[in-house]
């Protein structure tokens, strides 16, 4: 059917410079521009608000000014595709990443992914994550061999930036300080129950973590730890997954068959 | 279209989450909350943990903001069944949408817009609100919108466009009084006259709200509905005007933008259940 009134007024909507459709009055004039402007300001206010409510660190940052002509470009350049407006924004990071005017915080883009992760940890599918009685009782030859499936909240976000730290001071988390330790972070978020948490992982933790939700056994996981650093330390990045919540179910390997061994 | 709204009769608030400790540390003097729709269409979280907790308590009415009925493209249906699960997951008392679209060529432009009233829309809107009601397997309740602009090619008056649909469809009307207000003072016309010529058995739910105050293309008050602000006065007479008039209907606090402290809401709740209560017993006696 055709709906000439929806794409002369949603084409006008999204670029200002076009002029208000035809058959669009006012009782009082005949090219109503200003009460036009009420439905672009309408759609461009609250898409912008929907990203500063995503992206609360990344606005602290570089300012509401900045971060306001930003997300309008944004929107403008990339408007949602769903009405469901918590998802607005995935691609977000990326345009900070390639936003010409930013180029001088090289860490914005991280941060954003970390914010992301946030939200999609705070609307992920609920799961009661497993004790560590769990895995008191398993069996150690066949520890190796345990796949780990990992809590649906879980977000990891690898940067060779502070973005933990950055993003903590920016959030009100921590004070507003001069970093002194400026190293690569890679950030674990998560929401085991109601809280979303956000830490930084220790060594290789994330390599652990990835091949861990790719569905790797623990042991081949360790391995691939490993070789990302030397310093991977098993015991701890263990007790450290179970403690905040992150397991949800330990699957055990399909017992060998005898002609198999 | 098997289960009809049924709100209770009482007033009742948007709920935000901002509010939700002041809501569950007593029994609130409530009806029924309101939420919109889309808020709760994620798979867990905090979301629905507080809405569990309030259904558990109180009536519930899911207002949705997103399905772009006015629209003369096809319904989302992806979106139309996420809300058939959220109403089959809470079990609302009532479930609500806009006269208006917000979708067009797939993209979410995140407004309710307004629509040219003609027979093509009419025949357009009475299938999106048949297609909903079938899928949903309820009455639905449609509301009229607050405009700033006209269309040219109108042929109807808004009143008897959603008077048609409820007759052809079966939905239930939401009759938002300060869209009312602000439409007719943006188009120059009464608010009374609207009113007068609104078919109330169709009423099954009531909406008040605050609005803005700018300027138009000459001058003039343009009023913008941002539900931001206090219930001006004269939506309170208007609202009291139809409550004489139609009997005590749900009616419901809107406070979306600038959200002010529990107790601030539950006084303007206060003032719409003492005019409804004032009209139970003017009935009763």
């Amino acid at each position: 059917m055709p709906a000439p009134f929806e794409t002369s007024f949603a084409d006008a909507l999204l670029d200002a410079n076009r002029p208000i459709p035809c058959g669009i009055t006012a009782h009082n004039a005949t090219v109503p521009a200003r009460r036009f402007a009420v439905y672009r300001n309408n759609v461009a206010v609250g898409l912008v608000k929907a990203l500063r409510s995503r992206f609360p660190a990344v606005e602290k940052i570089v300012g509401e000014e900045f971060f306001a002509a930003m997300a309008r470009v944004f929107v403008t350049e990339r408007p949602p595709r769903s009405p469901l407006l918590a998802n607005y924004g995935d691609d977000f990071p990326a345009f900070c990443a390639a936003f010409e005017p930013a180029r001088e915080l090289p860490y914005l883009a991280d941060v954003a992914r970390l914010e992301a992760a946030r939200t999609r940890a705070y609307h992920a599918a609920d799961a009661s994550p497993v004790g560590a009685e769990r895995f008191a009782t398993l069996d150690s030859h066949a520890i190796g061999d345990i796949r780990v499936i990992m809590h649906p909240s879980t977000g990891i976000v690898r940067s060779p930036y502070p973005i933990v730290t950055i993003w903590a001071m920016n959030s009100g988390e921590q004070k507003l300080a001069h970093v002194e330790n400026w190293r690569g972070e890679d950030a674990l978020v998560s929401r085991p129950y109601l809280e979303v948490e956000v830490r930084a992982l220790p060594p290789a933790g994330a390599a652990f973590l990835l091949a861990l939700t790719a569905g790797w056994p623990l042991g081949k996981a360790a391995e691939a730890a490993l070789a990302d650093d030397p310093n991977f330390d098993l015991t701890g990045n263990l007790a450290g997954l179970i403690g905040s919540g992150l397991v949800r179910d330990i699957v055990h390997p399909e017992p060998k068959k005898y002609w198999q061994s | 279209m098997s289960i009809v709204s049924k709100l209770p009769a009482r007033a009742g608030i948007g709920f935000k989450p901002a509010h939700f400790r002041d809501i569950l540390a007593a029994p609130q003097p409530l009806g029924f909350f309101e939420v919109h729709a889309e808020n709760y269409m994620g798979a867990g979280g905090p979301p629905h943990a507080q809405l569990g907790a309030l259904r558990e308590r109180y009536a519930l009415s899911v207002h949705g903001v997103g399905l772009s009925i006015g629209s003369m493209e096809p319904l989302d249906r992806d979106h139309l069944m996420r809300l058939k699960m959220l109403c089959e997951r809470y079990a609302p008392a009532s479930f609500s949408e806009h006269l208006a679209w917000s979708s067009h060529n797939d993209v979410y432009l995140n407004d309710l817009l307004p629509l040219p009233y003609t027979q093509l829309t009419l025949a357009r809107v009475a299938e999106h609100i048949d297609e909903v009601q079938t899928a949903l397997g309820r009455q639905m309740l449609l509301e009229n919108p607050s405009t700033y602009i006209r269309f040219s090619e109108s042929t109807m008056a808004e009143v008897d466009f959603l008077t048609e649909l409820s007759k052809r469809t079966g939905c239930g009307l939401l009759l938002d009084i300060n869209n009312v207000f602000v439409s007719a003072k943006n188009h120059g016309t009464q608010p009374l006259t609207y009113l007068q010529s609104f078919h109330f058995d169709q009423v099954k739910e009531i909406h008040l709200g605050g609005h803005d105050e700018e300027v138009d293309d000459v001058g003039a008050p343009l009023l913008i509905d941002t539900h931001g602000s206090p219930i001006a006065d004269a939506v309170w007479t208007l609202y009291s005007h139809v409550v004489a008039r139609a009997g005590a209907r749900p009616t419901l606090i809107e406070w979306d933008n600038d959200v002010p402290d529990w107790p601030t809401l539950l006084a303007e709740a206060a003032t719409a259940q003492d005019i409804l209560s004032d009209a139970s017993r003017a009935s009763a006696a």
